[in-house]
């Protein structure tokens, strides 16, 4: 077990391959219960959110949910999150563990004079994620709605093994699957339903493999206060619009965040990026990739340096060759 | 979990055996997990006790190996370069790291029964 975010939780279960592979090729589930949770409502929802996000909320229809932004004023991000709407007056988001308090007074301060309620309902909502091709055959048997119905995205109320949920096709592995969100309390019971369904319980280290492999940026890693978003290539999140963050992210990013492949030396992050000798960048995120074989890592490399071919990642004081990669690094 | 006695063990999960063959613990790569990559010194080095000396990486962490005695480096597992799970699946037999030719042991080695007393 490990400390993240203020909650200790497994790295592994069973050995991080094993659950990596049980998630590419069939189903595991995750215990995500640490993810914030938010409600927001009243009459200037939307339009608070419109404000605070950097993507479309005006776009987004109810049952369904969007990934998005909360920039701040300087050029980074507070945070990365997802809206799920629920009616036009009543929106969920799901925050970072680690971002809860900084969120919620961010959020707090913009709302100032709003007819917008916020609500912290971090500690109501277990949430499971159960991810993996056979994710919706798993769980169909036991579940009151058809899930050929609902597509990427969708964010619906469903009876699962009897108990009511919110379910979201969302997920952060690169598979199809869902999210499911249950009462804090009947988490371990639904936990042990899925269990016995035959889903791999899977830990934060296959996780992050996953996610790595699958281009998706994390927290801390990849963004950050002092990060400017549109260096990775998430900039379809960013739509023509006014927000908080508007000013702040006008400039283009000093820096770029490309993908690495290496032959054989795992690199992590901080690890010095080069190109011709000189350094031009840091590893944000490495690992060795169950998928691939070998290792992977995203990097931000200055932005004139983005586009090498070839560049060496120094590895306790020797230098390895990287081949860059275009990202996601697996694709379903 | 397998800590046969013939062996000592470091604090830092390192066995040293008699003949001055060295690997990690059964214990120690159990906590790893699945080992991708062994970065193994130069035959021929000559090392101290406590003194970094090898890499052994996970799927998802990077952990030093410490030379558990002072002396020279004379042999390294090679097959360890293409097949570094053999930690994982002999941590006491194909899964050694490296061998030295022993000048004086560290003084903090335990036997097994005081290293699984110490990882209980």
């Amino acid at each position: 077990m490990v400390p993240f975010g203020g909650w200790d939780m497994p790295v592994q279960y069973a050995g991080v391959k094993a659950e990596h592979d049980a998630v590419r090729t069939r189903a595991g589930m995750f215990d995500v219960s640490h993810m914030g949770e938010f409600r927001v409502t009243g009459p200037d929802a939307e339009a608070f959110l419109q404000r605070v996000t950097t993507n479309d909320v005006m776009k987004l229809r109810p049952g369904r949910a969007q990934y998005n932004w909360l920039p701040n004023d300087a050029g980074g991000l507070v945070d990365d999150i997802y809206v799920y709407r629920i009616g036009e007056q009543e929106f969920l988001l799901v925050v970072n563990a680690s971002n809860i308090g900084k969120d919620w007074a961010h959020l707090q301060a913009h709302a100032a004079g709003l007819g917008v309620q916020l609500s912290d309902e971090s500690d109501q909502w277990g949430l499971l994620a159960v991810q993996g091709p056979e994710a919706a055959a798993l769980l169909q048997p036991h579940l009151d709605v058809d899930l050929a119905a609902k597509k990427k995205n969708a964010y619906f109320p469903a009876r699962l093994f009897g108990q009511d949920v919110w379910l979201a096709r969302t997920g952060y592995t690169g598979e199809d699957g869902f999210e499911v969100f249950v009462a804090a309390e009947r988490t371990e019971a639904l936990w042990d339903n899925l269990l016995a369904l035959g889903l791999t319980p899977a830990g934060l280290g296959a996780r992050d493999t996953l996610r790595l492999e699958a281009g998706f940026p994390l927290y801390g890693h990849e963004f950050a206060d002092d990060l400017h978003p549109l260096a990775s290539t998430y900039t379809w999140v960013v739509k023509d619009k006014e927000h908080v963050g508007r000013a702040g992210i006008q400039a283009a990013p000093p820096v770029k965040l490309i993908g690495l492949a290496l032959e054989r030396v795992p690199v992590r992050e901080g690890y010095p990026v080069l190109l011709g000798g000189e350094r031009v960048g840091r590893v944000t995120s490495g690992s060795s990739s169950p998928t691939l074989g070998h290792p992977i890592a995203m990097a931000l490399v200055n932005a004139d340096a983005a586009t090498a071919d070839a560049y060496e990642v120094e590895v306790r004081g020797k230098a390895h060759p990287a081949r860059r990669v275009e990202l996601p690094f697996y694709k379903r | 979990m397998q800590t046969p006695n013939e062996l000592k063990y470091a604090a830092s999960h390192e066995w040293l055996a008699p003949d001055g063959t060295v690997g990690i613990s059964d214990f120690a790569q159990d906590q790893l997990g699945d080992v991708v990559y062994v970065e193994l010194p130069e035959v021929g080095r000559v090392v101290t006790a406590g003194e970094t000396v090898a890499v052994v990486e996970s799927v998802k962490t990077a952990s030093d190996i410490y030379a558990p005695a002072s002396g020279t480096i004379v042999a390294v597992n090679d097959q360890l370069s293409g097949t570094p799970e053999l930690v994982n699946s002999g941590p006491y037999s194909d899964g050694w790291l490296f061998k030295l030719d022993v000048t004086e042991e560290s003084g903090d080695l335990m036997d097994a029964e005081e290293y699984v007393a110490a990882n209980g």
